[in-house]
């Protein structure tokens, strides 16, 4: 299983770095894909609500509305269905793609369970609206799916009359029937967004909409397409013979084939067995994950930025309990919280400078606390030497994150302060700092990547401060497969600094002053 | 900007042919989903088993206990029993079973769904039922000559007050 998952995460980061050269990393589709899949589902749902103002619902004028609009109104409701059917048909490719990614990048056990478990019922309800719609057609197509999807539900004990029988002659198909599937294709789907909004609850800012460029090629593919490759129509349904050879759609319909070929038992036994085990994968075999992050009051000063980096909605702000002067605290839900670490390089308590008594900051991780980064990080120190020394501060899930000389591995490089970088080089303990995270187009913990790029550009906070040479940071984001690269990269940025010489004495001394990071003091971050 | 350019280009190629792949397999390869030159004869209908084999005449005795409202005569097992059908094709049968009842006590019909591919072509069909456990003579009985085309789709229904019907 690890095998499998490793290979597939090379893959994915290998081809994605293709992507990357062509659509550039923050358009790259591999790293957008649960945003695709909402933009898709809003084009199908928008051209559905179009298509429905000439749609007849009746047994006999839908597959003749359906003709018409194809026919000579191509060019609006035609384009409409067009749009409608292969939206949904990319629909089903990036869910099952993401589902992959998902799964091979391993973000989806442990207490990030939520998104993996409430996806399953998803790809039911996507499956449920495609085969539903493709029933109001009535053309060929619409009988086939019509007859083996009723055959395959009488194998279960719910129905009394066998529903098939809708289907034995042309007389026996009722319009009430009909209706009763025009109503099913708009209540599954708005089903299948109740279940999608649910999908996302427990992450925080879920993006839900892809990057503008990446919409627009989408849509414009997919508006060219419509017009080249008409969705095609396979003449009316006729229920006194049996469309015996039908154009498949298989991405929505691709399991029909298995269906005429397996009896049902079977069928209905698979599809359960794989929905249950499935939904039990985040838990075969759950991850070990380090302790949650716990909040010390006497540090935490209730500035609420812990709880707006948490990319998991793991922390909320509650009153105060104990009675200091601030309206709020932070509080950690331990069901929810990974142990990222980017709560604590959000606290503004987290400065590694103050010298007297242990080092505690606001929120910090039980396993891997602020004081021992601190030793990690002048430890790593002794491993550099001469000119142009590097620091490095990776990411465990990134190019750099395995061992090395002079090299500290966090969960996430978010979890490092601003001040950390501060910290190593006014203290003499390197001459430079490389942070090398994730591959820029997506961080394994969702956020850390973006937080960390707006701290040192001193947009977010807590903020780089000012003193710390931008010159003398270096940002390396890269995935699994470019490994390789890394010592180059390191070795580059080493010579560049060299040439900048160590750091300069006196502002190194001016950092020490900077031993309080206690309440008050903190919240105001005192940029110099 | 130039690089956007550039992205939106290769970006929009790498788009494009993802969807045209998209649209290709949305209507094909077709599928056979039933044999060249075969029709489908579907036996399918719903009929209740006599229960009258099951009753028996209440003994006076019995008959005294009940509630003056309540003294049926005859007593019958809310099951019914399972009818039997037959269906012959040129000479043959093909297919014979019988069919339980439906519901959690057997108190209701006994439904039937059953698919059977005839080459296309003239048959002589003949289909029988068999409701009545006691007797060994079927009760309803029909024969029909065919000619089925390809791809026909051919059903042998039932209704209680003109029997077999062939549609
Ligand atoms: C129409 C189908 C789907 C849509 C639109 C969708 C959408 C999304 C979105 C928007 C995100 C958040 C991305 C982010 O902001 O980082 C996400 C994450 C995720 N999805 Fe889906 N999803 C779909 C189906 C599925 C399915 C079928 C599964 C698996 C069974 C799944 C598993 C996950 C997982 C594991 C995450 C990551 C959660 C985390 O980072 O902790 N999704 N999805
Ligand atoms: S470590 Fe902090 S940021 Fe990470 S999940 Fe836990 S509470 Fe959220
Ligand atoms: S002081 Fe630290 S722990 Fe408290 S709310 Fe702010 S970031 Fe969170």
């Amino acid at each position: 299983m690890t095998g499998i998952r490793a290979t597939l995460k090379r893959g994915f980061d290998r081809l994605e770095r293709l992507l990357d050269t062509l659509f550039g990393s923050d358009w790259n589709p591999l790293a957008n894909l649960g945003p695709l899949g909402w933009f898709l589902f809003w084009i199908v749902a928008g051209t559905g609500i179009y298509l429905f103002i000439f749609f007849d619902t009746g047994v006999v004028n839908a597959y003749q509305s359906v003709e018409w609009l194809s026919g000579s109104q191509w060019f609006h409701a035609g384009l409409a269905r067009s749009l409608h059917r292969y939206a949904s048909d990319l629909l089903v490719v990036i869910m099952l793609v993401h589902l992959v990614r998902e799964w091979s990048f391993d973000r989806y056990r442990g207490k990030r369970w939520f998104s993996w478990f409430t996806g399953v019922p998803v790809i039911w309800f996507v499956y449920m609206s495609g085969i539903t719609g493709y029933w109001l057609v009535w053309d060929k197509l619409a009988q086939y799916v019509a007859l083996t999807t009723t055959e395959l539900l009488d194998a279960l004990p719910f129905f009394a009359e066998p529903i098939a029988r809708n289907f034995l002659t042309p007389e026996s198909l009722s319009g009430r029937f009909f209706t009763l599937m025009v109503f099913l294709h708009i209540a599954i789907p708005l089903l299948l967004l109740l279940m999608m909004w649910i999908h996302i609850q427990r992450i925080a800012s879920a993006r839900t909409r892809p990057p503008r460029g990446l919409s627009v090629l989408t849509l414009v593919a997919l508006v060219i397409v419509s017009f080249a490759l008409p969705a095609p129509l396979q003449g009316p349904a006729d229920l006194s013979t049996i469309p015996a050879r039908v154009g498949l759609d298989w991405f929505i319909l691709g399991l029909y084939p298995v269906i005429d070929l397996v009896p049902p038992s079977v069928i209905w036994t698979g599809a359960m067995l794989i929905t249950v085990l499935l939904s039990g994968l985040p838990w075969l075999p759950p991850r070990k994950e380090a302790e949650a992050a716990q909040v010390f009051l006497d540090f935490c000063n209730g500035c609420a930025r812990c709880e707006d980096d948490c990319p998991y909605a793991a922390i909320t702000m509650v009153p105060r309990s104990d009675g200091a002067p601030f309206p709020q605290e932070a509080k950690v839900d331990p069901d929810r919280c990974v142990a990222c670490g980017i709560c604590m390089g959000s606290c503004p308590s987290s400065t590694p400078f103050r010298r007297s008594g242990p080092l505690i900051t606001g929120i910090d991780l039980p396993g891997r606390t602020l004081e021992r980064v601190r030793t990690e990080v002048i430890t790593a120190a002794a491993d550099l030497s001469g000119p142009g020394r590097v620091m490095t501060i990776a990411c465990e899930h990134g190019a750099a994150g395995v061992p090395a000389k002079g090299r500290v591995i966090l969960p996430c490089v978010a979890m490092a302060p601003p001040s950390l970088f501060d910290f190593i080089l006014s203290r003499d303990l390197a001459d430079s700092v490389c942070i090398a995270g994730c591959a820029e187009r997506d961080c394994f913990n969702r956020l850390g990547g973006k937080w960390t790029e707006e701290r040192i550009a001193r947009t977010r906070d807590p903020r780089l401060r000012n003193r710390v040479s931008r010159e003398r940071l270096l940002t390396l984001w890269a995935g699994p497969s470019e490994r390789g690269r890394l010592p180059e990269a390191l070795r580059d940025f080493s010579a560049r600094v060299a040439v900048l010489g160590p750091v300069p004495k006196k502002t190194s001394l001016a950092a020490d002053d900077e031993g309080t990071a206690d309440l008050g003091l903190a919240t105001k971050d005192n940029p110099t | 900007m130039k690089e956007r350019l550039h992205h939106l280009a290769m970006g929009g190629v790498v788009t494009l042919v993802l969807c045209f792949g998209v649209a290709l397999l949305s209507a094909a390869p077709a599928w056979q989903s039933m044999p060249e030159n075969m029709a489908l004869l579907r036996l399918s209908f719903t009929h209740s088993g006599d229960r009258s084999a099951s009753c028996r005449d209440r003994t006076p005795e019995e008959l005294a206990k009940l509630p003056p409202n309540m003294r049926a005569t005859q007593v019958c097992d809310r099951r019914r029993p399972p009818i039997y059908v037959e269906l012959e094709v040129d000479g043959k049968v093909i297919y014979a079973a019988s069919s339980p009842p439906s519901g959690l006590a057997g108190s209701g019909p006994s439904r039937l769904y059953e698919r059977l591919l005839l080459p296309a072509g003239p048959h002589d069909l003949t289909v029988r039922m068999r409701d009545n456990p006691a007797s060994d003579v079927f009760g309803y009985e029909a024969t029909r000559k065919v000619d089925l085309a390809a791809g026909q789709s051919f059903v042998i229904d039932f209704r209680k007050e003109s029997g077999f019907v062939f549609e």
